[in-house]
């Protein structure tokens, strides 16, 4: 398997209070949730961070949820949630949260999905599985990086494709329900993926997959069919 | 205690078997590894203990399916925070892999691998008396490849990451050796009872 990212976990066991800054509508069913949370210690794209929410009786309930916002100095972190169908935790932010609200995280977590931009990324993304990729992708304009990145994603339909308005040349879009006039309709396949590797930068890509894992299973498959090395592949499922 | 505005939680009745910040996935089995599934057919599995023990040794499929059989029916619990009840494995217990390396006194710790490269770093003693098997059966079917198949490492009173799937073998220690997510920043034991998810806790 690929190697882990070396990053600092000296923050990972602390919970710090999080205060919700902004909320911006990006698809009918997923927001952007922007925290304020000024003892961030930054993060690597593709990490994610464990959110908690606390009932007047004590309750909690804790979910891991991917950073979307490219690492910077604003004391701020963007999370990007589906609203999930009785989603406990998605549903308070959806149908509750408003800019004041304070919530507690405690990460950034796990460095084995993250990407410090050092080497050519290949991004596969399904739904919200976009939103780590985003970070990453974020990460490379934001830093004018000229390391080889492209990003293959598939949502329902344009409608549903998150973040459509800022993705650019490195990102092409998989429609699985309804696609813009004279774009087919289909699953993400070996043509899309065929030709990314038949342009691999020197030295390949390391590839990201992240999605539900049906879509995980199927969008790895198609990497290792293609010729990516499986220990160049790196995974975040949603369960 | 930082309450949420407007947070109340689902409903929910006190359940004595769901350990802290955890809740029932119910039906649902999350996928949560972090590699592509291996193509791994039982006629190229094989485990093998080495290590601190007196005899090293290395099983077949056939050779593991020789041992007692001994299943796991009960409870289960990933660090990202689902637990799953009443849940059935089939397999070998590994005390009867460990009755015929038999570990040196000097072992304290093992570090488990899989045929993928995967580690995982534990107590010897997280791993005897009846705690630990290798499992092959899910529900009385076989184990799914996405869920470790065709043989996983099943140590269900820890958090699931030590259940290392597609598991290769054990090599027992004197030292604890942290395995990749324990290098990766989580807890070195990982008792759900006591909330170990992350180094620190």
């Amino acid at each position: 398997m690929p190697a882990r990212i070396a990053v600092s976990e000296q923050v990972a066991a602390v919970w710090q209070t999080a205060t919700v800054a902004e909320i911006r509508r990006e698809t009918p069913r997923a927001a952007t949730f922007r925290l304020a949370v000024p003892g961030w210690a930054g993060h690597l794209p593709g990490q994610h961070l464990m959110l908690r929410l606390t009932a007047p009786d004590g309750y909690t309930a804790q979910r891991h949820y991917s950073i979307a916002s490219a690492p910077d100095d604003s004391g701020h972190i963007e999370l990007t949630l589906d609203h999930v169908p009785d989603g406990e935790v998605s549903g308070w932010f959806h149908t509750v949260a408003r800019p004041g609200d304070t919530v507690e995280v405690r990460g950034p977590l796990s460095g084995f999905f993250a990407w410090p931009g050092d080497r050519p990324a290949l991004l596969l993304g399904a739904g919200s599985g976009i939103v780590p990729l985003m970070s990453m992708v974020r990460h490379h304009r934001r830093l004018g990086l000229t390391v080889p990145l492209r990003m293959l994603v598939s949502a329902r339909s344009p409608e549903e494709l998150i973040y459509a308005a800022e993705l650019g040349a490195e990102t092409t879009a998989v429609f699985t329900r309804s696609a813009p006039p004279g774009v087919p309709v289909g699953r993400m396949a070996a043509a899309h993926v065929a030709p990314l590797l038949a342009g691999s930068p020197a030295g390949g890509w390391e590839a990201y997959v992240c999605g539900s894992n049906g879509f995980a299973e199927h969008a790895s498959r198609l990497l290792v069919a293609a010729g990516q090395p499986v220990d160049r592949i790196r995974i975040e499922r949603f369960g | 205690m930082n309450v949420t505005r407007g947070f109340t939680g689902r409903p929910r009745v006190h359940n004595p078997g769901l350990p802290p910040g955890q809740y029932d996935a119910g039906e649902d089995w999350p996928v949560l590894s972090a590699e592509v599934t291996p193509d791994l057919a039982p006629a190229d599995w094989s485990f093998r203990i080495d290590g601190l023990v007196e005899r090293p040794h290395t099983w077949d499929w056939d050779a593991a399916h020789a041992l007692p059989a001994s299943a796991y029916d009960g409870d289960i619990h990933c660090v990202t925070g689902w637990s799953k009840f009443g849940v059935r494995f089939g397999g070998v217990s590994l005390d009867a892999f460990f009755d015929v390396v038999r570990p040196r006194a000097s072992a304290t710790h093992v570090l488990a691998r899989s045929h993928t490269g995967y580690t995982a770093g534990l107590p010897l003693a997280d791993v005897t008396g009846g705690r630990a098997w290798i499992a092959w059966e899910y529900d009385g079917r076989p184990l799914p490849a996405e869920h470790g198949g065709p043989a996983r490492l099943l140590v269900p009173h820890l958090y699931f990451w030590k259940s290392a799937k597609w598991i290769a073998g054990l090599t027992l220690l004197d030292h604890d050796e942290p395995g990749f997510w324990e290098r990766n920043g989580y807890h070195e034991r990982g008792n759900p009872w006591q909330e170990q998810r992350y180094s620190g806790d």
